[in-house]
Formats: C-alpha cells, structure tokens, sequence
C-alpha cells in the first residue's frame, strides 16, 4: 500500500506544472494534426481498398509519440538530479521505484490526452471506431510508454554526469526504431533488406499490433506479437530502472 | 542522536580510488548543535550523506536517530530532516504545493500536513510566496523553503550541508535567525557542515574540524581556539628591553612562539585577557617600560591552521 501511495504522491506532485501549463499541452497537438492534414493525403489507399488511411496512420502516429515523448523524460530528472530535487525525495522514507512509476505514468497523461482528441478529430474524416480494440490499443501504449520511461530513467542516472550522452544515447537508439518499425510509411513497399531489418525491430511488431487494433482486429496473433513485445518492454524498463534507482547514490 | 564507528567512503576516479572518508567515528547527543568544518573536498559532505542514508559507506557503522542506517535506512530516512547542498525545491512547482508534497513524501496526514506547511511559510516568513513556483523565488527565500521542506515532518535532527553557500550576508544572518529560533522553540539537534569560519564559530556549540577525511579536532570554539590556537598578546616597548621582556614572556603559564622586534614583544598563551595585567605588572617591576598592549583573539582558521599548517583560506584553494 505504501508503493501505491507513494506513486500517487509522486504522481500528484507532477501533474500540477502539468496542468498550470495548459498551453504546452495543446501545443503538443499541433505537430500530430499537421501530419494528419498534410501527410495523410498522400498515403493513398496505404490500409487497404475502401479503407481510410487514417486507420493506418494514427495508430502509427501514436507509438511515434508515445516513444519519442517517453524516451526523452529522463531529461526532466536529469534537471532534478543536479539540482538537488531527487536527492530530497531520495533521503524521505518514499519507495524509490515508486518515485520514478509516479513520474512515468505523468508523462503518460498528455500523449493519452493527445490520442483521444487525434482520434476525436479523426471522426468526421473517415476514421472508423472500434471502441474496445481501440481501447486496448490505448492500454498498450501507455503500459509501452511506462517501461520506455522507466529505461529513459535509468540512462539518466547513468550518464547523470553527462548530459550530453544522455541525449546522444536516447536520440540514437529512438530514431532508428522508429523508422525502422514503419511508422511514417508501409514498409513492404521498400527495399527488402529494410523490409527483413524491420522484422529484428522489436518496436515493428507493436505498431503492426496497434495497426490490426484499428482495423477491428482483437484475437489474433498480430495482436498477441505486440503484447508481448510492450509486457517485455515493461518488464525490463522496470527492472532496470528500478535498480538504478535504487542504487542511486546522487 | 548519532554515533558512528569508523565510517569510510571510497570512489573509484579515473586516478584511481580516492579515499573521501577515512575511519570518522563520533558521537552527537541530543540537543546539541554541532558544526563539520573544512575545507571544500574535506569529505564533509559525503559524511552526512552517509549520515543520512544517501550514500552507504564503503566500511564501518553508524546509528543515527536510533536506527542503524545500513539495516534500517527507512528508519533514519522517517526520523532525520535533510537540507542538501543543492536546491530541494522544483523549479516549476508552487511553493505550498512543494511543502505539501514533502508532508505526503513523509507520509504524514493531508491535514497535519497542511497544516504544518502554513505554520512553516509563516515562521519562515514565506507568506505571499504560496503561489510562487521555484524560479521566480530569490535564494534566500529558495533557501529557506529547502530548510522547511527538511522541518515539514517535525524531525528531531536536522542536517543541514552547507545552509548558507551563495547566500549575501544579510540572507545568510536573517537564515539563521529562523534555525536558531526554531532550535530554541523545539530542541532539535542540528548538524551542519559549513566551510564559513565565522559561521561555526558562532553559531555552533560544538566544532568538528575535518580534513582530507579525517577528523582532526572537536571541541567547543572557545577551547578549541583556547588550545589549539592561543591568544596572541603584542607589548610595544618604550625602551629597549626586548631581551628582558622576551625572558618574562617565555615563562608566562603556556608560553609559546614568543617573537622579539626592535621595540616590540610577542608571545602566544591561552587565556590572553587574564595574564596580561599580571604579564604588564612584571615587566613594571624589571623596570620595562611598556607603550602598547593588545591582546588579538584566535579565529577559527588560526586554529585550522595549528592542525594542519595551513590556512582554510590556502586549503580551499588547493583541494578542488
């Protein structure tokens, strides 16, 4: 009982810049419905015949988001790791992993807040809703995204004496992934040795998964692929960065 | 309150190993007001964060607020307040709400909690300030949150690392006009490092000197100067007798690094203001005549630098 209410503690305390700052948090709307304006006529009929590209787009969209927003939050406890912040909490009788879950499952809210209204917006374009696939898909994101960050965490204790590797680290490895899984465009269209890079590309097979969600998909083994891809991504995040933190010795 | 046996704390550099606390043992009790003071890199810090459960020590055992900090760290962890060297407080985040967070962090009741936050804000005389988040607060308003951040759960010891660095004058005086006051309103034990020599002296009770990880003296500012340091008494000569006067010097009580010039006479001793009438009426009697009398009390650094040969001042600059 005490993890959870130490997480709630943690949790609370970083929700409330969150949400003074409102602002940023429409902000982060922009880039997706540019892409969704402007890339998303292009794709064609990338879903299939008779099916809108929005179905194959947004779920795309959303692991990009989800990945790139939750690889880069270990900066923000870069900054509470020099200054002293963490140390503070560090030297209360507060579970450790807690400290770090409370903070991940935050940076959780605004990318769930930007999927909603993506796919809200997305209605009266021709994306179709398939309430519990789609929901499901959510779950998986956000449990993806907590391991993502809890990783990210753990690289910045690691390099707490170097900022400047820890973006190196956390840009060179998202980027890649991302292209690689196929997020922007079908893979199957490209070269095949791209086509057999991305079938060693963990980060693919939950895209695909994301994908077969909006298409009404829920039994099958796309789908199975990538929850096995996000329960193992979750598994060591939380691992790894649990034991970083709790051998942290700021 | 604290009682530590041989505490050590070794980092592997790319230099090799660098031992940063070599053997510390001692012991605090409670009440008392007890200042670590040394040159930067002394290992002070790393003591209290070993202190505090941050850091665990590399060997050796430490019982602090009545909870050993290698089997029972949460113990410590619910009983102590910790005001690092850093700034404990967020930079986007509500003065209040971070007190509250501290009170939820401690566990304590929401209402116990915000209660004590308002108490706080007002003893701290941060009130107005609520709704200010971190970067727009001056430092020593950010400093004074971080020591109510460390007293949101009422500890009875409180460690503070380096309170006052980067701190003007008038902050770091008006700081510790709020710490002495809340010491005498609730008794606490207080622990602090500082490498500010007029800081230990008079703030502290007791004084702790430590260097190159060792502790090297501890005793109450006045003995330690007493001892270690000794006040400095200056007789101007009218005629020049500095020979007799000198003889006369050697045999005061304590005598030592006794200094002759041309018309003048030095000698160190250990109660200065209590020989000199005594020290003046013998040299009448021998017949010197006397035109000047001062007796120059020790500071701090003059005792920093009977124990170890150097000033604070040369010590800061030579340890990184």
């Amino acid at each position: 009982m005490d993890f959870l209410y130490d997480v709630k503690t943690s949790f609370v305390r970083e929700m409330k810049p969150l949400i003074s700052g409102w602002v940023w948090l429409a902000f982060g709307l922009v880039q997706p419905l540019l892409y969704i304006g402007l890339f998303v006529p292009l794709l064609g009929d990338v879903g299939g015949a008779g099916v809108s590209p929005l179905q194959w787009f947004i779920p795309g969209m959303m692991v990009m988001l989800t990945l790139f927003g939750t690889a880069m939050v270990g900066w923000s406890l870069t900054e509470e790791l020099l200054s002293g912040v963490l140390e503070r909490f560090l030297a209360t009788p507060m579970s450790r992993p807690a400290l770090l879950m409370g903070r991940a499952l935050k940076e959780m809210f605004p990318l769930f807040f930007q999927a909603v209204v993506m796919i809200v917006i997305a209605i009266p374009f021709g994306l179709r809703i398939y309430a519990v696939e789609m929901l499901y898909g959510l779950v998986l994101l956000g449990l993806f995204g907590v391991g993502v960050a809890a990783l990210s965490y753990a690289l910045a204790i690691a390099a707490k004496n170097n900022t400047s590797l820890f973006y190196m680290v956390s840009q060179s490895v998202a980027l890649p992934l991302m292209l690689l899984g196929g997020v922007l465009l079908p893979l199957e269209s490209g070269p095949a040795w791209l086509y057999v890079a991305s079938r060693f590309n963990p980060l693919t097979y939950l895209i695909e998964a994301e994908r077969a969600l909006f298409m009404g998909e829920l039994f099958s083994t796309t789908v199975l692929y990538g929850t096995l891809v996000v329960a193992a991504t979750l598994v060591i995040g939380l691992a790894i960065g649990g034991s970083a933190i709790r051998k942290a010795s700021i | 309150m604290i009682h530590a046996r041989d505490l050590a704390r070794s980092f592997k550099t790319k230099a090799g190993p660098v031992e940063a606390v070599k053997g510390l043992s001692l012991d605090v009790a409670e009440g008392e007001l007890v200042a670590f003071l040394g040159p930067n890199g002394a290992g002070k810090s790393t003591s209290v964060r070993m202190l505090t459960t941050l850091l665990p020590p590399s060997s050796g055992s430490a019982m602090v607020a009545g909870c050993d900090i290698a089997r029972d760290p949460a113990g410590v962890r619910k009983r102590i307040g910790y005001v690092g060297q850093g700034s404990g407080a967020g930079q986007y985040y509500k003065l209040r709400d971070e007190l509250l967070t501290q009170g939820a962090a401690m566990r304590m009741h929401p209402a116990d909690a915000k209660r004590r936050a308002d108490a706080l804000i007002d003893m701290l005389e941060l009130t107005g300030m609520e709704d200010r988040i971190g970067t727009t607060l001056s430092g020593g308003q950010k400093r004074r949150l971080d020591v109510a951040l460390g007293l949101m759960h009422s500890p009875t010891l409180l460690f503070l690392d380096e309170p006052s660095t980067g701190l003007d004058p008038h902050s770091r005086a008006n700081l510790w006009e709020h710490v002495l006051k809340l010491r005498r309103e609730t008794g606490m034990t207080i622990f602090l490092t500082t490498h500010y020599l007029e800081e230990a002296d008079t703030m502290a009770e007791r004084v702790m000197v430590m260097d190159n990880g060792q502790l090297i003296a501890d005793d109450t500012p006045a003995r330690l100067k007493a001892n270690l340091a000794g006040d400095r008494i200056t007789i101007g000569l009218a005629n020049s007798d500095a020979a007799k006067a000198a003889e006369l010097a050697q045999n005061l009580p304590q005598a030592r690094e006794v200094a002759v010039g041309d018309s003048r006479v030095e000698v160190t001793v250990g109660e200065g203001e209590a020989l000199l009438p005594e020290f003046i009426r013998r040299l009448h009697e021998v017949g010197v005549d006397i035109a000047s009398a001062n007796v120059r009390r020790p500071t701090l650094d003059d005792v920093f630098l009977g124990l170890t040969g150097r000033t604070l001042r040369e010590a800061q600059g030579s340890v990184a």
